[in-house]
């Protein structure tokens, strides 16, 4: 009971994190934006094919990793600057739809260069180890995804709290115009909300493509979704609420495929689902309430 | 050295309707100018103009002898303008402290430390300092008004710009007001352009008053000129009895 226990913390922690990292790199382009960004999981497929791709050098796979995770931040600035700065001040409907567009666009491209068929990148062979604490068995995968989403959390707070950028970033998120009047660069916080997005894309990418254990045109449809579900369920007006909606999802969906009766775990997504249709019932705005709502005025 | 902010000529359509009709205006840094008129008379629309939150139609803005037309709003508030609202709007998951910090490294760029120490300064600077560490979003009207003051202050602004600094508060509130603007003007040298309805902080506060109706000047001058300026009792004070 007890190691069951533990192993279903270390996997929902884990799971948990990764969700709340994709929440955050969607949510904090939102904050600014009011731009839910579908091409966001095209970030994590740009992610995949860099490993691919750089993972056929001879380089440690750590270095793979991180130039991976840069592509995935490049790609996210490139499609700040070329698809959505020159709609920015259209309506959020056109955004939504440019954003849309890049996300077709970018599979096609995939399709066309890179090939239909599911491509299986290098990734390093403890991924498939376990450890064993006593009678506790744990995937190496789920523990380091837990230790980076955990580590990448704190310090993206961090820098959220510490620095000039973090300050202005935060600000933006609560008033956009009112910090362009005070004198932020608007194109200066928007390009360090999508290098977060795409970092976030990044880190993601090396454990779901770990656990998938190889690159599609398509791989970035689930975790888009799930981020935006995540997000949802968190709420949508603040990163505090990204990150609650990431771990709840994460606890939820580990906590079924756990517990369910085995013919019951077929319709995993649809109990799961059906919970977060029932959150959202009682509370629309999501489980981190914005502050708007939390006051009379 | 000592600037102006002057407007020359400043026009704005908005669709068929001229709601700011060839204003000229000027304030000198160290003085007090009221900007008044009846509702819809064009007194915010003009500091919306002059701070680059709307696009101007014709006419100049000028800070010094450096032309401000049509500037991005960042590029004017570092220019040396800082303005408040007339609806508060702090950032409300920050403390009191973050809140006026962010806009002194906004408008100056500076880094974190030099940013803390601004913010202290203008925190002492309009006696709110016991605030720093409070969460804006529950602080009382009367205390945010000062909070984003103070947030304009930390700017280190040239000139400040007060839209109904006095709306939603009370006598005793307002009261307060008086000697601190003066101070400000002390303390800091800057220029500030003040719009309010509250006509005895205005008459109190004002080394001069511009007054328009319907987009137009219809008369500048001390307030004891205004005051007795037919025009100005007809349009403002007429409309203001009528209402």
């Amino acid at each position: 009971m007890i190691t069951d226990l533990a192993q279903y913390l270390v996997s929902a922690l884990s799971l948990g994190g990764l969700y709340a990292l994709m929440a955050l790199g969607l949510v904090i382009v939102y904050g600014i934006l009011r731009l839910i960004n579908f091409a966001y999981g095209e970030l994590v497929m740009v992610a995949g094919y860099g490993m691919l791709i750089i993972g056929r050098s001879p380089w440690p796979w750590i270095f793979v990793a991180i130039l991976s995770i840069l592509c995935a931040v490049i790609a996210a600035l490139v499609m700040e600057r070329v698809a959505f700065r020159p709609v920015r001040n259209s309506s959020p409907t056109t955004m939504l739809i440019t954003s849309f567009a890049v996300s077709t666009l970018l599979q096609n491209l995939a399709l066309l260069i890179i090939s239909p068929r599911p491509k299986v990148p290098r990734l390093p062979a403890v991924f498939t180890k376990n450890l064993r604490f006593g009678g506790v068995r744990i995937d190496v995968l789920d523990l380091s995804g837990l230790i980076v989403s955990i580590v990448a959390l704190l310090a993206l707070t961090l820098f959220l709290r510490k620095t000039v950028i973090g300050l202005a970033l935060r600000a933006a998120a609560d008033d956009f115009t009112m910090t362009r009047l005070m004198g932020v660069r608007a194109n200066m916080v928007i390009a360090a909300a999508f290098a977060i997005s795409g970092l976030m894309a990044g880190i993601v990418a090396l454990f779901w493509i770990g656990n998938t254990r190889s690159t599609t045109p398509t791989i970035g449809l689930e975790p888009v979704l799930i981020a935006f579900i995540a997000s949802v369920v968190g709420g949508m007006s603040s990163l505090k609420g990204a990150v609650v909606g990431g771990y709840v999802l994460g606890f939820l969906t580990i906590g079924l495929q756990t517990w369910l009766p085995r013919d019951v775990n077929a319709y995993r997504d649809a109990v799961l689902f059906g919970i977060v249709i029932l959150v959202l019932l009682v509370r629309p705005e999501g489980i981190v309430r914005p502050v708007w709502s939390r006051e009379a005025r | 050295m000592s600037d102006s902010l002057r407007v020359e000529s400043l026009t704005k359509d908005f669709a068929g309707l001229r709601a700011v009709d060839g204003v000229s205006l000027g304030v000198e840094q160290g003085e007090i100018l009221g900007l008044i008129g009846p509702n819809g008379s064009g007194k915010t629309t003009t500091i919306n103009l002059i701070t680059g939150l709307l696009n101007i139609t014709s006419g100049r803005v000028m800070v010094g002898d450096q032309d401000i037309t049509g500037w991005a709003p960042h590029r004017i508030a570092r220019s040396g303008l800082a303005r408040t609202f007339q609806v508060v709007r702090l950032f409300e998951e920050f403390t009191v402290r973050e809140n006026v910090e962010v806009a002194a490294i906004a408008a100056t760029g500076a880094n974190r430390s030099v940013a803390r120490e601004q913010a202290n300064r203008a925190l002492v600077q309009m006696n709110i300092a016991h605030l720093a560490e409070t969460q804006a979003s529950v602080l009382p009207q009367g205390e945010e008004r000062i909070v984003e003051i103070a947030r304009a202050l930390a700017t280190n602004p040239r000139f400040l710009l007060l839209d109904e600094p006095g709306a939603g508060l009370n006598d005793a509130e307002i009261e307060q007001f008086l000697p601190m603007l003066h101070r400000i003007r002390e303390e800091t040298g800057c220029g500030i352009l003040i719009v309010d309805h509250d006509m005895r902080l205005i008459m109190n506060l004002c080394d001069r008053l511009h007054v328009l109706n319907y987009g137009q000047t219809i008369a500048e001058g001390t307030p004891d000129e205004v005051r007795s300026d037919p025009d100005v009792i007809e349009a403002y004070l007429g409309a203001e009895v009528a209402a």
